[in-house]
């Protein structure tokens, strides 16, 4: 009786160390600008890239979405990686490659995330691979540059979380507020030291852009790993795409695959239910994803809390510039941003442009897709009209305002409704204020001007 | 890297919860190369106002010789930024005691000799009332998983292979050269059991 983890786990161990790590095998590393100390310490020891085959480099952290790179430095970042990539013999999707875009959009997008693979990452939200039933896991500098050398990584393996879901999302719920649900439930350290398997009807009713929302989004619950078992969703998102099996191969990989899933009586260390039709479309109020509510409530407070949360719950709100028991439909937002790995696939941008069709954004904003080939799908469908004709900018596609590397950045003080991953202090620039939540949210939150249920503004539109 | 068994160092506590590494070094300074040093990052918009004048009473700023921080729980969320250890590492610290910490943070630190000691949370409240805002010598033993404080000792939880690696100060890379053979055998073995796991497209341009 396996879980999906073990499957995955006995499938990549080459050898087990007697203090209990794993030596696995890494089938997909992919590695972007801030790899530049991994690469240091490669050159530092005259080692070479053990199989460039399997190792893909892509520009996203520091792209820059309007233009030229905003500083010499950002400049720099950028040519170091693709000089990194020549000098190494590694495939790079650099900006002016139509395949460039964000490294856990462009994975799934070529075909290079599969079921069954082991994919690494330096970057925390690969877990959003999982989506594909990979056992993907972000990992820090000196473990990319492990890899790079040895195409392995040692690990200790995980603890098994089972998230299921029941039932179904309401109209206006989708992947993002069953993430944020569970975040809020179990807190932001409520999964360390596990890896989730999410199961469940609500779970097989999403979409692959779905599914990889709410794997992207496991790290913020403390999982290294998120994973969901392959289904034929999974299996039609993947053929036909640049990287993927295609003939033959295919139909053999898909043999495997459908082997891929926890067995019916696994046993999981921690299993968790959630139902489904209780969740309702969920902000963050605070600096941790954990500070999470319905978008019906009100802003908490300290008073309501015990001595030690209310000392952290004060100086949240502080650094918010929030007031206990302001009703959240009350915040009134100064910009928008549609964009991240978490969600700027073309299902989130469908999602926002079904909200703002025929309306206006109250505040500024920034649309940045997930890749280049999303643009242009966006830009095929008439999305980029919808979001330009509500006044928010259109611009390429990069990391942007997720991690305000680019040049792009929330100025201080200045309250932003965002479709990111992370409220932290400063995450989105220096003193900025972040809320997370939904693209149809942030969309909602562009057209009146402050945070907004979506639910009745969707009615009479079909919610893409 | 030189491994270390023991430590006698100054300890301060940084009484916040969830301290993200977005916190531990803010992203406009991750293109700074490593030899020039990341100690001044460490926390940089928490130790200092926005024009850059360091705030007295911080606990980094007002004891710069610490080696030892005691924080809350869930430190070193977030991104796997491994910059966030350079900071600390270059800051001057060795060891980390808290009641929990990201998991990708956690093996960056041991990767750099940073030891991330594991405490319940009453025992890192003990601490934090031993130690309140002022600095304490303290010793810790990776052997015994032992922090000792005046003449107090509180227990803490570390893997045996994060020990051997904190006390060999080993490289991975290294060790993993001595399993070549095992590597091999397994990259042809999966090659021929399941062979569309090598991308089709092969390195282009
Ligand atoms: S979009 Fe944000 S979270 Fe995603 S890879 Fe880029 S910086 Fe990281």
């Amino acid at each position: 009786m396996n879980t999906l983890l073990d499957k995955l786990w006995n499938a990549h161990e080459i050898l087990t160390n007697e203090d209990g790590r794993s030596l696995l095998w890494v089938d997909r590393h992919l590695v972007h600008e801030g790899s530049h100390h991994a690469f240091a310490k490669l050159a530092a020891r005259g080692a070479r890239v053990a199989e460039p085959g399997l190792t893909i480099g892509v520009v996203d952290h520091y792209a820059p979405t309007r233009g030229s790179a905003a500083t010499p430095a950002i400049a720099r970042m950028i040519q170091t990686l693709e000089d990194n990539a020549a000098a190494y013999g590694l495939t790079c999707f650099g900006l002016k490659d139509p395949r460039q875009g964000i490294v856990h959009v462009i994975g799934p997008e070529q075909g290079l995330t599969l079921p069954g693979l082991l994919i690494n990452c330096g970057d925390s939200h690969t877990s959003t691979h999982g989506a594909f039933g990979a056992l993907a896991f972000g990992i820090g500098a000196t473990e990319v540059a492990h890899v790079l050398a040895t195409q392995t990584i040692w690990q200790t393996k995980p603890k098994s979380l089972r998230i299921n879901v029941t039932g179904q999302l309401g109209p206006g719920v989708g992947a993002k507020d069953l993430a944020l649900a569970w975040i809020a439930k179990l807190g932001t350290g409520g999964a360390q030291g596990h890896a989730v398997e999410y199961s469940g009807d609500a779970v097989r009713a999403l979409s692959m852009e779905g599914r990889m929302t709410l794997c992207n989004l496991s790290i913020e619950g403390g999982a290294r790993f998120g994973m969901i078992a392959p289904d034929e969703t999974t299996f039609d998102y993947i053929s036909g795409r640049p990287y993927a099996p295609s003939g033959p191969a295919f139909d053999k990989a898909v043999d495997y695959w459908q082997t891929l899933s926890s067995d019916h009586h696994a046993e999981f260390d921690r299993d968790v239910t959630l139902d489904a039709a209780e969740i309702a479309p969920i902000v963050t109020w605070g600096t941790s994803p954990e500070d999470a509510l319905p978008v019906t409530a009100s802003v908490p407070s300290p008073s309501d809390a015990s001595k030690d949360d209310a000392e952290r719950i004060t100086a949240t709100l502080d650094y918010m510039g929030l007031t206990p028991g302001k009703a959240l439909t009350d915040v009134e937002i100064d910009q928008v941003f549609i964009g991240s790995c978490t969600n700027a696939r073309i299902e989130d941008l469908r999602a926002a442009a079904a909200v703002l069709a025929g309306r206006r954004s109250k505040v500024p904003g920034l649309v940045s897709p997930g890749s280049q080939q999303i643009k242009s799908q966006a830009e095929a469908e008439g999305l980029d009209r919808i979001f330009t004709d509500a006044g928010l900018d259109w611009v390429g596609a990069g990391c942007s305002m997720c991690v305000a590397m680019n040049g792009d950045s929330v100025a201080p003080g200045k309250r932003c409704a965002s479709t990111t991953n992370r409220n932290f202090r400063g995450r989105q620039g220096r003193g900025a204020r972040t809320h997370l939540m939904s693209p149809a949210m942030v969309a909602a939150a562009a057209v009146t001007g402050h945070l907004t249920d979506v639910r009745p503004m969707l009615e009479g539109r079909s919610a893409a | 890297m030189s491994g270390w068994k023991t430590h006698l160092g100054k300890a301060i506590c940084l009484d916040i919860e969830n301290v993200d590494t977005d916190q531990l070094i803010p992203a406009r300074f991750m293109s700074t190369p490593r030899a020039e040093g990341y100690g001044s990052f460490l926390l940089h918009d928490m130790r200092s106002d926005s024009s850059g004048v360091p705030f007295s009473d911080f606990p980094i700023n007002k004891h710069p010789n610490a080696s030892i921080l005691i924080g809350r729980r869930n430190f070193g969320s977030g991104s796997s930024r491994e910059a966030a250890v350079y900071a600390l590492v270059d800051f001057g610290i060795r060891a980390i005691v808290a009641p929990s910490f990201g998991d990708i943070f956690a093996s960056n630190s041991v990767n750099n000799g940073l030891l991330p000691a594991l405490v319940s949370e009453e025992d890192a409240t003990r601490l934090f009332a031993l130690i309140d805002d002022d600095e304490v010598d303290l010793s810790i033993d990776i052997e015994k998983r032992k922090i000792t404080v005046g003449d107090q000792s509180i227990p803490f939880i570390l893997s045996e292979a994060w020990a051997q690696k904190l006390i060999n100060g080993w490289d991975d890379i290294d060790l993993t050269e001595h399993h070549r053979p095992a590597i091999a055998a397994y990259r042809a073995r999966r090659a021929q059991t399941l062979p569309w796991v090598f991308p089709a497209e092969e390195t282009a341009g």
